[in-house]
């Protein structure tokens, strides 16, 4: 039984990096029809802007001219890394996605990809192939609750991943900027007639997703302390798949699908010998779009989908 | 459409008319070094080629190699394999076929050194693996050379250590199953442990793949099975992972590896996690004498850091390499000829000192010599332990 626990306890903290970066890529789509590529390699800018922020803080704080505890180094480090990296986003929007808006499809998929190539080795060029280790921003602490050990990371990572996607479905929901954005997933042609700014919203759409994606890189960077530049790109095409198993455009479908990826990842090489892990895990998957081609809560119709 | 036509041919033109390649025939002999400059293990190809400049020092500062009674210069023609095997095979063909060089030192890692070693195989060129200890790079391949001991003969290494060391009886496995070096050796580890404590004895063999971060699922499971010791035979960048992770789900047993771990790079990703465990290597850096002294102290003061096995293990490849050149007796300028003549030169090395140790040629082209088992110590130096010989 413990057994049982211990592998739920690491697929909730797997599956929160898959639920974070799987609503980057859903809201874009929601908004603007088209799946942004980058949004793996956003991930991976995301964690080396949160390592940049977080040595400098730390290098400041050790020098005597902030005395911060390093919970407040976490915290403001998660919090300046949000705001760089929607910057990123809005950029990747700005220069690669909006003046290909009306052009077909497939060459603004292209172009998320070359966005992403650019990302990487622009990364590699800027700090070299060096591996870097993410300072420790938190003392590792663990818990043994009968038998289940349990660290005072995972648990952070689990409950701030839950908070933000709860925060963010609250923003889309109450809000009037995610009216509009609901609105524009809705009908692209009649909202900007009726006055919605949706280059605005794209923009918005854009820096909220690389921001989540940001969290996601830092907590990353918290639980595998080991930053590479191409870290993104098998973790951005597997969140994809869990955009795509929530149905293209859901929030909640999203997060959802992230987490149980992360469950069918781990709960599989639970059972099965380790080396059939992703093969099994990719085949039951494979299996539910099968029966279930819209994802769990995407709409058949792709003028109308949900967000 | 025409038009653009004619552009791309003109380039191309243009592009064969200023290459070099195609019109002087080179006076120098080049040596080609296939190492991973980017990709997964960086600092191995940065200690590959910081070796490799520290030896055209040398040859530079007394005026190039020496060939019977010729006085040759030396170039060093370095390409990136990004730590792929695809790529260490484009830049072994490369370097053979566009820079006509006259051996190769490198690939390292298993898994570029055997695609990269059939490649230097069919085209006749001399190959040196100087970190490969993989049977497969050399075997069949009257080509290829090494410069390290082998898999088949850590593995048993590894089990005999901690057997006599801890008496522990139950074992773990963690590999990456997708990289020819960790599979070979975890195989060989279990074989060995195996024999030793009856089968079965391997109480859980888990594996992940390359690019892995967690480990969660597979360890929680090793723990599940009462192992007593860890063996995970991975590079730099993953043992930081597994053994952070090991401990944070209430692993407070041994963990033991291989010579991938012996990189300067281990200590500062893993941190304190890493103090106190085991692996085995090729040398030793903390406690050296003699020659091997003078070099660790010469790469240290150029390059600012203790140079680890990959360092050691390539001054000691290319001077062999180096050897042969020179027991050729005589440099044609027929790359074809020069090439046959290297390799039979490097064949009958029967003897050579190296920094790593002293070595003996096997038939194969592999060289018989002892390894030796490195604790992290306290400090997070890597300190002398034990020797182990053949």
């Amino acid at each position: 039984m413990t057994f049982f626990f211990q592998n739920l306890i690491n697929a909730l903290q797997w599956g929160s990096f898959y639920a974070l970066i799987a609503l980057g890529y859903s809201m874009v789509y929601g908004v603007l029809m088209l799946f942004n590529f980058a949004h793996g390699d956003i991930f991976m800018v995301g964690a080396y802007i949160g390592f940049g922020v977080a040595t400098g803080l730390v290098a400041l704080s050790s020098m005597g001219a902030l005395a911060l505890p390093h919970w407040l180094i976490l915290v403001l480090t998660i919090l300046i890394s949000m705001f760089l990296t929607s910057f990123v986003g809005m950029i990747v929007e700005r220069v690669g996605y909006r003046p290909l808006r009306d052009a077909p499809r497939a060459s603004a998929a292209i172009t998320g990809l070359m966005i992403g190539i650019i990302l990487e080795t622009g990364n590699l060029a800027l700090l070299g192939a060096q591996r870097i280790s993410f300072p420790a921003l938190v003392q590792s602490t663990t818990y043994n609750l009968g038998g289940v050990f349990v660290t005072n990371k995972k648990i952070m990572i689990v409950l701030v991943s839950i908070a933000l996607m709860y925060a963010l479905h609250l923003f889309v929901r109450k809000t009037r900027w995610g009216m509009a954005m609901r609105a524009m997933a809705f009908d692209y042609v009649v909202v900007p007639l009726l006055g919605v700014p949706i280059n605005n919203i794209a923009r918005m759409t854009f820096a909220i997703g690389s921001a989540l994606a940001a969290v996601a890189g830092i907590f990353f960077g918290v639980a595998y302390p080991v930053l590479d530049p191409y870290m993104g790109i098998i973790f951005g095409w597997k969140a994809f798949v869990a955009a795509i198993l929530g149905g293209r455009g859901s929030i909640l479908g999203a997060c959802l699908a992230g987490f149980l990826l992360g469950f069918i990842e781990i709960f599989v090489a639970m059972i099965f010998p380790s080396t059939l892990r992703d093969f099994i895990a990719y085949s039951i998957i494979l299996l539910i779009l099968t029966f279930r081609p819209h994802g769990f809560f995407g709409e058949p119709y792709s003028a109308r989908l949900r967000l | 459409m025409k038009k653009s036509w004619i552009l791309i041919v003109s380039f191309l033109v243009v592009g064969l008319v200023f290459s070099p390649s195609a019109w002087c025939k080179s006076k120098t002999i080049k040596i080609g070094i296939n190492a991973p400059m980017t990709g997964d293990i960086p600092k191995v190809g940065e200690g590959t080629k910081f070796a490799a400049q520290m030896w055209l020092e040398d040859i530079n500062k007394a005026g190039g190699l020496k060939v019977g009674d010729k006085t040759y210069k030396v170039e060093l023609v370095l390409e990136d394999n990004e730590s792929k095997a695809e790529s260490a095979v484009k830049a072994a063909t490369k370097m053979i076929v566009e820079d006509e060089v006259l051996a190769i030192v490198g690939p390292q890692a298993s898994k570029q050194a055997v695609p990269a070693g059939a490649v230097c195989n069919s085209y006749k060129t001399p190959m040196i693996s100087p970190w490969s200890t993989n049977p497969d790079t050399t075997k069949d391949r009257p080509f290829v050379f090494r410069g390290c001991f082998l898999d088949p003969f850590q593995g048993p290494v590894l089990a005999n250590f901690i057997t006599q060391e801890f008496h522990f009886s139950k074992a773990a496995v963690l590999y990456d199953v997708a990289s020819d070096y960790p599979k070979g050796l975890a195989e060989f580890f279990q074989e060995a442990w195996e024999k030793l404590h009856g089968a079965g004895s391997v109480v859980a063999y888990e594996s992940f793949t390359t690019k892995d971060t967690d480990f969660s699922s597979q360890l929680t499971k090793i723990i599940r099975s009462g192992a007593e010791v860890l063996f995970t035979p991975q590079y730099y960048n993953e043992v930081a992972l597994i053994v952070q992770q090991a401990h944070e789900l209430g692993w407070n047993k041994p963990i033991v590896g291989s010579d991938s771990w012996g990189s300067a790079e281990t200590v500062k990703l893993c941190g304190e996690d890493c103090y106190g465990l085991f692996f085995s290597t090729h040398y030793a850096a903390a406690g050296a004498t003699g020659d091997t002294k003078a070099f660790i102290d010469r790469y240290n003061k150029t390059y600012g850091y203790v140079p680890d096995d990959v360092g050691a293990l390539t001054w000691d490849s290319i001077r062999i390499v180096q050897t042969a050149i020179q027991n050729c007796g005589e440099i044609t300028g027929k790359i074809e000829k020069d090439r046959q003549c290297v390799r039979d030169a490097l064949a009958k090395i029967k003897e050579f000192d190296g920094i790593t140790g002293k070595m003996t040629f096997t038939e194969e082209g592999d060289p018989l010599k002892c390894a030796v088992i490195v604790r992290i110590s306290d400090k997070g130096e890597f300190e002398f332990y034990k020797s182990v010989c053949p």
